[in-house]
């Protein structure tokens, strides 16, 4: 790992002043300490926001869970109030990674990665939840670009995630067999934010299912699901799995989360 | 307080492994715990082609970087030998298969993506790397031969010495009578498959620290590795020319080795020559992505085999063809793996009258490829179990009935390729396999899963191997360049504690507590009077090492006659002190008895006498009780057993979980139940990982490893394994060596790969599965088949 320069700021300003030099936020780590041990990521300062105090935890309140950006999966997991409004979410984030990741890996830092495998993704598009920066607020639905690409402009912080709490919601991941992330991971919910599939892991970046939403929209359950075509056209082919691959397993997924819902 | 001492019946006692404490307490010293004064970091540069001209490797740059104090390239080597490969196999028109050099470092040329281009020595780790990075390296890429299958007919050539990448072409077994035998059978089945690539994964990655020594002219090498004399042996005598006595190689506590760390490479081979070149000691361990690259990988074949049977399912022939990958260059027991190793065991359990097999073992630009836990005998045991099965599956007959009905029953018998089983009882495996996995109740359960939707098959798998490896005598006419056979020493301290001395090298299989066993009991002393000493050529007298499953039954039974002479002497020595005649001198439970008196002393005060030899028979003794064995096997030992996998495959996404896994193994004499069902444990492990999950792929143009890290080479997890029901038969004890055993390491990677791809296979109704059975193999499998 090459040399670096490091802060760690104790408030939202002193953390986005920081950064606006061109420095790269460190949160949990988990996906950015490993690029650059590779040295596949060598940014020459971190701003470390571990230290900044209100970025941590969560409320629910008028049919909303707010989680900090610094609250880590290990905490949205064992969260009896995520339990309890959302299910699916506490669920999501207990198959992030393993313990280590878990425990040290947060959501703040899983949205603004947008890693095309990665869990949290799917959860925020699927539930239709609100990214709250130190700026603005995103909707998920204009929050994810491309691969690891989001909405967020440069230096600008993810304070927490807005989650509206849903009638119905599930999550099936398909795990890729070395990796263990998601070859594909399909999220499901019908509530206020409407009816929603949001898919993981299956192209460059997180993406709606629009079949799929149609026909559980007209129906939520299962057989909605069964046989639905998705083209496999611009989905990720791989060692472990083709596009066509992919696209046969969403709606299988999306029929057993809707089942688990 | 202790409990109190135990002194007998050792023999087949789960003894808690002694070795666990320090491993478990993190005091294990492994090879890069080791820093010795004035300690120096090696790096090596390797090549990110997988085959290109080395037009120019400037190092100007890199030697000039801070703490730098050397760099080496293949210049540096151009005088030095290659490495050499211990058998000599020779093709069907006798000639002797090509040996292109094997340089220690690129020399005008890199063959595989990983291959050593230079080695940096600096005065810290991180310096040898930054500086590698300033070596500037001009590659003129060349065509990459990749796919094995392809190695024949590629654009690319990888060694100048082959025009059609072929090392050679063996045949081994009566061509023109199984050609006979196929054109008339009632019943002739025919598969091709690939045995996958593998890549071996120990723990602990290969780490070496070579240190000259000025003042005596001499060496010490340590390395993890699984038998050091034989790597001293290769390094000094092959390579370097550096004289044996002047070379010690210590293997301390090793991490795994699984067949990876048998070989002699170029890393530690560079270190040690490098080190006189600096006098200082030079460290090296790979990294967990140069693991990936550069440790020799295994299996990877591809294969035709037909099986002809007569409208009974008596099977008349078996015809094999194979294509093997050896990789860039001839690792050194390359050439072995796929013949001698592999084709011998094509006989399986069964009397299968005319067999043949051809091997075409091809150079490609990838890793070189050796033995890898099983080495040959899983390939061959692949072979024989997915052809009996299929043709099983193909004439309608119970999967264990036409295997019954192909039994060899007569012992000892002659394969008719090459072998001969000196005992076993296949049909006693077999049967209590079907009743532990209840195969009666299969239909139930398959019901029972179709009604969830999901795909039951069973499968089976009975396997053979050859352990032991080997009688150096029949090993020799084989081609084998060294002797096959292990040392043994036993020194009797003056207080009746014994430090056995042995030449097999234990990274996890538990000898410090086996072979302690065996040697309390012979001596009726208690275990912890027992040290067990290996892996040090300055301290073992000799040994040949530990693979292919040798240790207790040639490490074990060197130890054995070692003993036999301790004994022999202590009676002379008791007869003295009891003044009886040697013949009327008994020894039993740890005591050397007047027989039909009760007069008697113990193995201690004997082992005293010895060494305070004040009353003694020196006319007649020589004082002192230490006494050494070699021991060369009449013949190879033959565990067997039959695996029964039973499998649920989700159609829909292709996911097959193993609902159960029944091991039912038969070897021989058993010194510690809870050690053995761990290696069968292991062993399972490593075959189900084969199955369904590892799988070392490289790019067919570039020649790039794809699986080079975790992320995309899945290894085998707790939760993607069954519980297992390991059952070990009181079998048929080997008949050849004094403690009856036969080998146990590696007979879980061998039988249970066939035995879950045969399930897979019934489950969906295919005739061949590729492996690994991913789920989107699988899922394609079911796909193509609809």
């Amino acid at each position: 790992m090459q040399a670096f320069a490091y802060q760690n700021p104790t408030s939202v300003a002193d953390a986005a002043k920081a950064v606006a030099g061109g420095a790269k936020l460190l949160a949990g780590g988990q996906s950015l300490l490993a690029a650059m041990k590779l040295g596949l990521a060598t940014p020459e300062a971190l701003v470390d926001l571990g230290q900044v105090a209100g970025l941590k935890g969560i409320t629910v309140s008028g049919g909303t869970v707010t989680i900090g950006a610094m609250t880590t999966h290990a905490e949205v997991a064992a969260s009896k109030e995520v339990q309890q409004a959302i299910p699916a979410l506490a669920f999501l984030a207990s198959e992030i990674g393993d313990r280590q990741v878990r425990n040290r890996g947060t959501i703040g830092g899983s949205l603004a990665n947008n890693d095309p495998a990665a869990d949290y993704p799917a959860a925020a598009l699927g539930l239709g939840a609100t990214v709250v920066t130190d700026q603005r607020s995103i909707a998920a639905d204009d929050f994810f670009k491309g691969l690891y690409e989001t909405a967020l402009r440069d230096g600008e912080v993810i304070t927490a995630v807005k989650f509206p709490v849903p009638e119905k919601a599930g999550y099936q991941k398909f795990k890729q067999p070395a990796s263990r992330f998601a070859s594909v991971g399909v999220f499901v919910s019908k509530g206020p934010a409407g009816t929603r599939v949001a898919v993981t892991g299956a192209k460059a970046c997180v993406f709606r299912a629009s079949a799929l939403e149609s026909k559980l929209q007209a129906s939520w359950d299962t057989a909605s699901c069964n046989g639905t075509y998705l083209s496999p056209s611009d989905m990720t082919t791989d060692l472990h799995g083709s596009g066509e691959y992919r696209a046969a397993l969403i709606p299988v997924l999306a029929g057993r989360a809707v089942a688990g819902s | 307080m202790n409990a109190p001492t135990e002194t007998r019946g050792f023999i087949g006692k789960s003894v808690k492994r002694r070795e666990d404490a320090r491993f478990l307490t993190g005091t294990g010293r492994y090879t890069d715990d080791i820093t010795l004064p004035g300690q120096t970091y090696g790096f090596f540069l390797r090549s990110p082609y997988a085959h290109a001209a080395l037009k120019k490797v400037d190092t100007k740059a890199a030697e000039a970087a801070p703490g730098v104090l050397s760099v080496f390239t293949g210049e540096h080597f151009k005088a030095v030998g290659g490495l050499p490969c211990g058998w000599l196999i020779n093709s069907i028109d006798g000639t002797p298969m090509k040996e292109p050099k094997h340089p220690i470092l690129a020399d005008g040329k890199v063959r595989y993506v990983g291959d050593r281009v230079a080695l940096v020595v600096a005065e810290t780790l991180q310096q040898a790397k930054d500086a590698a990075l300033l070596i500037d390296v001009d590659y003129d890429e060349l065509p990459a031969v990749v796919d094995v299958a392809e190695a024949l007919n590629a654009k690319g050539q990888v060694h100048a010495e082959s025009a059609d990448n072929r090392c050679y072409q063996w045949q081994i077994g009566d061509a023109a009578g199984v050609e006979e035998a196929l054109k008339t059978a009632a019943h002739v089945t025919t598969l091709s498959f690939r045995n996958n690539r593998l890549i071996p994964n120990a723990i602990e990655p290969r780490a070496a620290n070579a240190a000259y020594d000025r003042a005596g002219d001499s060496y010490t090498l340590y390395v993890a590795n699984q038998n050091p004399h034989v790597e001293r042996l290769l390094m000094c005598a092959f390579v370097l020319g550096i004289p044996e006595h002047k070379m010690r190689v210590v293997a301390p506590d090793v991490g795994g080795g699984f067949g990876s760390k048998i070989f002699l490479y170029g890393e530690e081979t560079a270190l040690v020559w490098a080190s006189k070149q600096l006098n200082r000691p030079i460290k090296w361990t790979a990294e967990r992505s140069e693991s990936f690259l550069s440790d020799a990988h295994g299996r990877d074949h591809a294969t035709t085999a037909q099986l002809a049977l007569d409208k009974d399912g008596t099977f008349l022939a078996l015809k094999v063809d194979t294509t093997a990958n050896l990789g860039a260059y001839l690792s050194t027991f390359s050439s072995c793996v796929p013949t001698i190793l592999y084709a011998t065991l094509l006989a399986g359990q069964y009397r299968t009258p005319k067999i043949s097999c051809t091997v075409n073992a091809m150079f490609t630009n990838t890793a070189p490829v050796d033995a890898y836990r099983g080495a040959g005998r899983p390939e061959a045991t692949y072979v024989v179990e997915r052809m009996v099965e299929t043709a099983a599956r193909e004439l309608k007959m119970d999967p264990g009935e036409i295997r019954r009905k192909n039994f060899i029953h007569e012992f000892p018998y002659a394969t008719p390729v090459g072998l001969t089983y000196d005992i076993g009882d296949y049909d006693s495996t077999l049967d209590k396999a079907e009743k532990l996995a209840d195969v009666k109740g299969f239909e139930a359960r398959r019901q029972a899963s179709e009604a969830k939707g999901l795909k039951r098959g069973i499968g089976y798998s009975a396997y053979i191997e050859a352990c032991g490896i080997a009688p150096s005598s029949v090993a020799g006419a084989l081609g084998a360049r060294a002797g096959l056979f292990e040392a043994g020493e036993v020194r009797v301290h003056p207080t009746g504690k014994v430090t056995i001395f042995t030449g097999s090298h234990s990274h996890g299989q538990g000898h410090e507590t086996t072979f302690a066993q065996v040697v309390a009991d012979r001596l009726g002393i208690a275990l912890e009077d027992v040290e067990i000493e290996h892996g040090d050529t300055g301290k073992i007298l000799f040994g040949m090492g530990t693979y292919g499953s040798r240790s207790l039954a040639v490490g074990g039974t060197a130890i054995v006659k070692a003993l036999d002479k301790v004994v022999a002497k202590g009676k002379k020595i008791a007869a003295h002190l009891l003044e009886a005649a040697d013949t009327d001198i008994e020894f039993e439970g740890g005591q050397f008895k007047v027989a039909g008196t009760d007069k008697a002393i113990p193995f201690a005060q004997v082992a005293l006498t010895a060494y305070v030899p004040h009353n003694f028979p020196h006319d007649k003794l020589e004082p002192g009780l230490n006494e050494n064995a070699f021991y060369d096997p009449s013949n190879f030992t033959y565990p067997a057993g039959t695996y029964i996998c039973e499998v649920e495959v989700d159609p829909a996404t292709g996911v097959t979980h193993i609902d159960r896994f029944t091991a039912c193994d038969d070897f021989g004499n058993v010194v510690n139940p809870m050690i053995v069902e761990g290696q069968v444990h292991g062993g399972l492990a490593q075959g189900i990982g084969q199955a369904l999950l590892e799988h070392g792929v490289y790019d067919k143009e570039t020649g790039q490893l794809l699986t080079g890290s975790y992320m995309d080479y899945a290894m085998p997890r707790a939760d993607d394994l069954p519980h297992f029901t390991v059952e070990t038969v009181k079998g048929t004890p080997c008949t050849h060596n004094p403690l009856g055993v036969k080998g146990c390491g590696e007979a879980g990677a061998i039988g249970s790969p066939p035995a879950l791809i045969n399930a897979i296979c019934h489950a969906i109704g295919v005739k061949d599965m590729p492996m690994p059975a991913s789920p989107f193999a699988v899922w394609q499998a079911i796909k193509s088949n609809r």
